[in-house]
């Protein structure tokens, strides 16, 4: 295609008083002229200079600024320049763009402000991870109040969008939570086997299977799961919401945000992520008892009789208990996360990220605490 | 010399081109031309595919049937290197500007530069800032993100950004909607001045009123899949056809015809008296 294959600009000394320019001085065709314009030897000369334009085949703005720094250089040193055989139309060009150079020589861009250092990066970052925290802290109090509002009138609680959030954070993801934590229960039953076998001590696979998965694998899991499935959703909806502006509108419009898009989020995780909890313990147990008969040769029903007396309902509660709070954890930070959202798409793009990073962050340490509250109180 | 036979050149040319979506006719049988250097727009009612028809002429859609010839070059059955040579060769400022969030906007500016060209990096940034200056918009503004512009702020970015590499050809989507009316008349301006120091075409949709009355040398009216009418907008009043009446009948309609036709003779002498006008 001719568009593609343009002659390059190309500049040449033919006397000592003249230049003659050639080719497309086009953004195209200029290519590496500037280090050909570097390398021409002009200087500490003061006689007249004639540039031959002749054979300049096109010119564009991109040329033309080239072109006319160039003369602007030659001027600068004293000398005095004569364009020859220069096109009217490029000429007309030429002049055009002789203005702005001048005028962006006169007023150069405003600096932009020089890096910083270390240390100033660092009080940067503290300080925005503790306003972050504040507003965090803010948006916990913002909710409570919502809920408080939506307690006294009930009326203000929508049914419709708790429904959908059930199936879509709930029912939609027992299959991905049934297998994970099937796995899970053949992955502690396969580590712990080669052990127990040592010692003959092939039953207590059971006690194994059971506390494991029941107290903190099977909460652990579904949640970490639910926060990338569904804690990632809250924050890219909300976060397009916002740069669009829709909750804007939603305020302009006497409906708050909090009691359409966060509250019903709360109460539908703080339903459905229990219930996948227990999900997730079946399923658990049973990769365990599957693994049990195939390595260990603990049958099916020996398992189960077992089981009754390694693990107690305190174990099975103390799991089951604490996933409210993760369910907690998992719509406020992704709901903040997304109403924070600011700029356009890559903004909901960095909160979505951040709202899985920090509620899988959160998770994992309120069950640490929880780990140790429990310990400390003998359960 | 070449003005001349340039002047009589057709840039855009589309014949019997129909688009279907389904079983909806969009396009039945439209013939186009645009001619080198004018400022050409295409009004239509919401959905009578006007912006479909520009989709096809800038290559994002193909039509169902008919030629597009864009630059002299027919647009059926292009292979990719002569797309990338067509795509170089004009600039498109989209209605909501389609400028990148992720870069600045001196970077948004200076992205085709960069990507297609061999020049150097201060280079690009000075002409990324002329290209600004050119559209009105101050230094400063390089500096900042899309999602810190104004509506109007963005336009002008998203022009200089179409102006990046010298386009012979400028496509404008509703190149005023949703501006005040200050920047919309700076716009107009901005428009004429490119084609009057360029020589540039322009291809626009508009719903502007005043836009077309004061700018348009040429305007096809599309309603029904079909081009209702092609001429100048004074050409266009005094048709009896209802499709196109709509356009000038009701209060805008006539106002903005009758500002024109008051402005026409001082416009003009102004315009002819006074230098371009510079930015900053």
């Amino acid at each position: 295609m001719k568009a593609l294959l343009v002659t390059p600009a190309a500049i040449t000394q033919t006397t000592p008083e003249e230049l003659a320019l050639s080719g497309a001085w086009t953004a195209r065709g200029l290519g590496a002229i500037g280090t050909r314009l570097a390398a021409l030897s002009i200087s500490g000369r003061s006689t007249s200079m004639v540039l031959d334009s002749a054979r300049i085949e096109a010119l564009d703005t991109a040329g033309a600024w080239v072109l006319q720094k160039l003369l602007r250089r030659l001027r600068g040193e004293g000398g005095c320049v004569q364009v020859r055989d220069l096109r009217p139309e490029f000429a007309r060009l030429l002049e055009l763009v002789g203005h702005e150079v001048s005028n962006q020589a006169a007023s150069p861009s405003p600096m932009v402000p020089s890096s910083s250092s270390r240390l100033d990066q660092l009080g940067h970052k503290a300080a925005a991870a503790v306003s972050q925290a504040l507003a965090l802290l803010g948006f916990i109090g913002e909710v409570a109040a919502a809920f408080a509002g939506c307690l006294r009138h009930p009326t203000r609680f929508r049914w419709l969008p708790i429904l959908y959030n059930l199936r879509r954070a709930g029912l939609d993801a027992l299959p991905i939570v049934g297998l994970l934590s099937f796995l899970l229960g053949v992955v502690i039953a396969y580590q712990g086997a080669g052990q127990l076998r040592q010692y003959g001590a092939n039953i207590f696979v059971v006690d194994l299977v059971g506390l494991s998965v029941l107290r903190e694998f099977a909460p652990l899991i579904t949640a970490i799961i639910i926060a990338g499935r569904s804690g990632s959703a809250y924050a890219a909806q909300i976060g397009t919401m916002s740069v669009t502006e829709e909750i804007e509108a939603l305020r302009t419009l006497g409906i708050g945000p909090l009691d359409l898009l966060v509250l019903p989020k709360i109460l539908a995780l703080c339903v459905a992520l229990p219930l996948l909890t227990v999900f997730a313990d079946v399923s658990g147990v049973f990769g365990g008892m599957i693994m049990a008969r195939a390595q260990l040769g603990v049958g099916f029903g020996e398992f189960l009789d077992r089981f009754v007396k390694a693990v107690s309902l305190a174990d099975y509660l103390v799991g089951i208990g604490k996933t409210p709070v993760f369910a907690i954890i998992i719509v406020v930070v992704g709901c903040f996360q997304g109403f924070r959202t600011h700029g356009g798409a890559d903004g909901v793009g960095r909160q979505t990220t951040r709202s899985v990073v920090q509620s899988t962050f959160l998770v994992i340490v309120a069950d640490a605490l929880f780990s140790v509250a429990f310990s400390a109180l003998d359960l | 010399m070449q003005d001349e036979r340039q002047a009589r050149e057709t840039v855009v040319e589309l014949s019997k081109v129909c688009t279907r979506f389904g079983n909806h006719v969009v396009h039945s049988n439209i013939d186009l031309q645009v001619r080198r250097s004018e400022i050409f727009a295409l009004i239509g009612g919401s959905g009578s595919g006007k912006s479909t028809l520009l989709r096809e002429m800038i290559l994002l859609q193909r039509p169902d049937s008919g030629a597009i010839r864009v630059l002299g070059v027919d647009l059926a059955d292009l292979g990719d290197a002569d797309a990338l040579g067509l795509r170089l060769r004009w600039g498109v400022m989209f209605q909501h500007g389609g400028l990148f969030g992720s870069l600045t906007v001196a970077e948004n500016v200076g992205l085709p530069l960069r990507e297609h060209t061999a020049l150097p990096d201060p280079l690009i940034d000075e002409i990324a800032a002329w290209k600004l200056a050119m559209t009105g918009l101050k230094p400063e503004v390089g500096a900042q993100y899309p999602s810190e512009l104004s509506g109007g702020m963005m336009k002008r970015a998203s022009l200089a950004r179409a102006l990046a590499l010298d386009p012979e050809l400028l496509f404008l989507d509703e190149p005023t909607a949703g501006l005040d009316p200050e920047s919309a008349g700076e716009v107009d301006q901005l428009v004429r001045r490119l084609r009057d120091l360029f020589g540039l075409t322009i291809v626009m949709i508009t719903h502007d009123l005043d836009l077309l009355w004061q700018l348009a040398d040429r305007v096809a009216v599309l309603a029904d899949g079909k081009v209702q009418g092609i001429g100048s907008m004074a050409e266009l009043s005094r048709t009896e056809n209802p499709a196109i009446r709509v356009f000038f009948e009701g209060p805008r309609g006539r106002a903005a015809q009758q500002q024109a036709e008051d402005l026409a003779e001082t416009t003009t002498s102004r315009e002819n008296g006074r230098p371009p006008s510079k930015p900053k």
